[in-house]
């Protein structure tokens, strides 16, 4: 039980990660997540407008309801799988948040001084945050699930494409836009 | 049942995307400076097993649960969707530390903050939608 409370290990979680991916396979469907930001859309009434929407929303309701278990998972897992919210990440990961004033890694899932407080600058962080990884998922054809997870697995070059622009827009946002954010 | 087994995929995967702290900003921040092996270490044992998976799918032509063949679709061939698109989702990806699958999984952990999040990757999803044939692809 004690195993389950801790943090799991990253080759744990890594086989888990590709066990979801081969029973959607065997269920005749495909592990990407970011599909449902669209579906999303369609359910909103996009379609009536732009072409881009106009589709059987209902084909996309199995993965509609893989993300309801996926809200479901996050509330089991923080609610009765976890002893303490900490996040394990290295000293000197601490170290550089500390420099932005960002101290909450011992004792909080996420940084509380971004998602705990609800100022100006903060909303605008997350909803510009939010924006573009929606506009880049539906861009580059697929999110970290879909590219880096099974993309990757099928040998695909277009999904080597598109990780590399994740890393490398990850990369400037943190070593060049981060200094004027935070 | 079937509805039930998506949820139950889904359940798994959230309860993994938390556990593994691969849903934590700090973890997202922390690969980006190369700091830990962590994320590596998960994303790097999903797709080799995935890699031998899909192989032994293909080669073994294995059914779907109800007996359909599987069948993968390859990617469509471009360079600049993916490549365009990919650097716009790592700078949300770093900035939000959440992609599609875990702010979902956070939001049901209790951090509603992520809904602001989520309303602006569907809010982004719809501007790409409307500006899509302006894009180069």
């Amino acid at each position: 039980m004690e195993f389950i409370l801790e943090p799991w290990p990253w080759y744990v979680s890594g086989f888990l990660i590709a066990l979801v991916m081969f029973l959607l396979l065997m269920m005749g469907d495909r592990f990407g997540m970011s599909s449902n930001l669209r579906t999303l859309c369609t359910i909103c009434g996009a379609g009536k407008k732009t072409s881009f929407f106009d589709f059987d929303w209902k084909s996309q309701k199995w993965n509609l309801l893989v993300m309801i278990g996926a809200i479901i998972g996050g509330f089991i897992a923080a609610h009765f799988l976890s002893n303490s919210s900490g996040v394990d990440i290295s000293l000197e990961t601490i170290k550089d948040l500390q420099q932005y004033g960002i101290n909450s890694s011992e004792n909080s899932y996420l940084p509380t001084e971004i998602f705990g407080l609800y100022s100006i600058k903060n909303i605008v962080l997350l909803s510009i945050g939010g924006f573009l990884v929606g506009f880049g998922a539906r861009y580059a054809g697929g999110c970290t699930s879909g590219h880096a997870i099974s993309g990757l697995s099928n040998l695909q070059l277009p999904s080597l494409i598109a990780v590399i622009g994740f890393f490398m827009g990850g990369l400037f946002m943190i070593h060049v836009l981060f200094p004027f954010i935070f | 049942m079937k509805n039930l087994a998506y949820i139950s995929i889904g359940v798994l995967f959230g309860i993994t995307m938390y556990k593994s702290e691969a849903a934590s900003w700090f973890r997202i921040y922390e690969m980006f400076n190369f700091q830990a092996f962590h994320m590596y270490g998960i994303i790097g044992v999903a797709v080799v097993l995935g890699l031998i998976i899909m192989q032994l799918l293909k080669k073994y032509q294995v059914k779907t649960f109800f007996g359909v063949p599987i069948i993968i679709d390859d990617k469509e061939k471009s360079f600049k969707r993916y490549f365009y698109g990919g650097i716009i989702f790592g700078l949300g990806w770093a900035l939000a530390g959440a992609c599609p699958g875990p702010m979902f999984t956070l939001v049901g952990a209790g951090f509603y903050s992520l809904l602001i999040v989520i309303a602006f990757a569907v809010f982004g999803t719809y501007i790409y939608g409307v500006i899509k044939d302006k894009l180069p692809h």
